[in-house]
């Protein structure tokens, strides 16, 4: 840890005002999500805690403003602020699960493609191009509409967009790596291939990906509202951060924006944060940034 | 030494098939290694020197295809062999030394790991014992504190440190074969013939032998029994080194030795040879060096020349070859 305390990439890190608020803002998110249920005392999804009664309070400092509902209450009496802290849940959930998975199969197909080249390079490399001339939010919503919502489903979309700029990146990095003479030394003294793959590639072409996964929690974060709003995402018994904007648009223009403004102040927040700390990641990690 | 060689080339034919046409990098090498010799590999950029290596440790990638010719270590033909058989031979029975030690060690792993892992793979020591066996492979080479520096990662070495590390890796598994592949030409000359020092004595410590390719016959002069002089893949010439460096019989030969600077001849301008080589994807008909060779007749364009015995221990390709005394 002292030797952490002294590098350069800490000493960067604190001088740098961008990577503090990101870093700032992603930690608030991660003890929310963590603490959320914790923090409030009415679960927005057990039906038997609602009551008609609450609906559609504003916040508390309106007047006809409740204490007990800090943001305001929804339709069906529901504290938005606990809807808040349960949507940035799901929504987080999904974008750190849809990463992790994207960065297992695009790493793996892009370390097969570059290593072994040939048909599988071809044929791999032929899907990422079709799947990359068209924007993914068009990809996920035609998957989405082919095989309804649910938590799963928009996991399994985001998946299939996602995978491609790891296979790409990864490809570029192996085909560079292998030329090198220690992969060369690595083959020479007899090691099989899936051990020089596994040992000697791989390690080396991991750190552009830790950029790209930083930034690609923010962007599954958004298409993932996207769907959600256009009402292909998640099921209403799980809303995310984008369905709630969605549930509270419908009454945005009776005067009643506090349902659909907080959570979108968040999934702002949130992935404002992702992508201030992504970006300071590539200036410290790319080397001819610097 | 035995009369038996260690590793034996014959007819070596290696072929790219490119969209451009067929490259004929190696195209009919024979040579011979024996135990506790070493053997320099010399030509030009672009002559099919590493090819060679690459081919007898079965490691040419498609497009390259061996096309014909046997390699015999210890006569069994490595150019038939499985591709398991294949890596097994490699690091146990050959290993490699490389060009560039600033890209030949990987700079994620400590040294102490990299040479580990081949000890993993080729014999079957516990930890300590592999422990002990890179510790003093390490202090062979000339690295003081091994066990200490087994933990170092590569950019803790300098280039000079970094290709011992390199040649104890190559010799930690105990092969009766090393390819050194231009092992000196990316280091300063005063660490040069450090390292050159390093692998004869090396080689004398474990009786294996040793296949030097380079392009500078100043190092092969040092190092090499025998000298195999390599023109767009074929063999131009090649014999003992003091035979060949004294009096060579192919003009090529004479050229490569002219270029070297000598500081005991006082000279306006170095020589060189003139032209460069022709392009190898289509050569021309009969001897390749013509258009720079000094001694070209007409016959030159017409027939390719035969290996064949010349003075000394030389064997050379060539029409009109050199006499000792002669001038090129």
């Amino acid at each position: 840890m002292a030797g952490f305390r002294q590098s350069e990439f800490f000493h960067n890190y604190t001088r740098s005002s961008s990577a503090i608020i990101g870093s700032g803002l992603m930690a608030l998110f991660a003890f929310a999500v963590l603490a959320g249920p914790f923090l409030v005392a009415q679960n927005p999804y057990d039906i038997a805690s609602l009551n008609l009664m609450d609906s559609y309070k504003p916040p508390i400092w309106l007047e006809g403003g409740d204490p007990r509902f800090w943001l305001g209450t929804d339709g069906q009496g529901r504290d938005v602020w606990a809807s808040v802290l349960y949507g940035a849940r799901i929504s987080v959930f999904i974008g750190l699960v849809a990463m992790i998975a994207s960065c297992i199969i695009g790493t793996v197909l892009g370390l097969l493609a570059g290593f072994y080249g040939g048909w599988l390079d071809a044929v791999i490399m032929r899907i990422a191009d079709v799947q990359l001339s068209f924007p993914s939010i068009l990809i996920a919503l035609f998957l989405m509409s082919a095989v309804g919502t649910g938590v799963d489903k928009v996991l399994i979309a985001l998946t299939a967009v996602g995978w491609v700029v790891y296979a790409r990146t990864v490809r570029g990095s192996t085909l560079s790596e292998i030329e090198k003479e220690y992969v060369q030394a690595a083959r020479v003294a007899g090691l099989p291939n899936h051990k020089i793959i596994r040992k000697h590639v791989l390690p080396n072409v991991l750190t552009p990906l830790i950029v790209i996964a930083t930034i690609q929690v923010g962007t599954f974060v958004l298409i993932e509202a996207s769907l959600s709003f256009l009402g292909v995402g998640v099921p209403i018994t799980q809303p995310s951060l984008g369905l709630l904007i969605k549930n509270g648009f419908d009454v945005l223009f009776s005067g009643l924006w506090w349902t659909s403004v907080f959570p979108g102040l968040a999934i702002m927040m949130l992935v404002f944060g992702i992508n201030l700390f992504g970006d300071f990641l590539r200036d410290e990690l790319n080397p001819r940034l610097k | 030494m035995t009369d038996t060689p260690l590793l034996e080339v014959q007819d070596l034919r290696t072929y790219f098939h490119t969209f451009a046409g067929t490259v004929k990098a190696v195209n009919g090498v024979s040579f011979a290694v024996r135990k506790g010799e070493v053997m320099g590999l010399v030509g030009e950029s672009g002559g099919g020197k590493s090819v060679v290596g690459f081919s007898i440790l079965g490691l040419i990638d498609s497009p390259g295809k061996i096309e014909g010719g046997q390699i015999l270590l210890e006569a069994e033909d490595l150019a038939q062999a499985t591709e398991d058989r294949l890596r097994a031979v490699r690091g146990r029975e050959i290993s490699m030394v490389f060009q560039d030690p600033m890209t030949s060690l990987n700079p994620l792993h400590t040294v102490g790991r990299q040479m580990d892992e081949v000890l993993r793979l080729h014999s079957d020591l516990d930890a300590g014992a592999r422990h002990a066996a890179c510790v003093a492979m390490l202090e062979s080479v000339g690295i003081s504190r091994a066990a200490e520096r087994l933990r170092a990662y590569p950019h803790q070495f300098s280039g000079g440190m970094r290709q011992r590390v390199v040649i104890a890796i190559a010799m930690l598994a105990r092969p009766k074969l090393i390819i050194a592949d231009e092992p000196t030409t990316a280091l300063d000359v005063t660490i040069q013939s450090q390292i050159l020092k390093l692998m004869r004595a090396q080689i004398a410590g474990t009786g294996a032998a040793m296949i030097l390719i380079t392009h500078d016959l100043a190092v092969v002069a040092e190092m090499a029994d025998h000298i195999t002089v390599l023109y767009c893949g074929n063999v131009v010439e090649r014999g003992r080194t003091r035979d060949l460096i004294e009096a060579p019989s192919h003009p090529y030969t004479r050229g490569l030795i002219d270029s070297i600077p000598d500081t005991t001849r006082r000279l306006d301008r170095l020589s060189q040879i003139p032209g460069s080589v022709p392009d190898i994807r289509n050569l021309p008909q009969g001897c390749n060096f013509r258009d720079r060779c000094p001694r070209a007749q007409a016959i030159c364009a017409e027939t390719e020349p035969e290996l064949t015995q010349q003075h000394a221990s030389l064997m050379a390709a060539c029409h009109f070859p050199l006499r000792p005394g002669d001038s090129a």
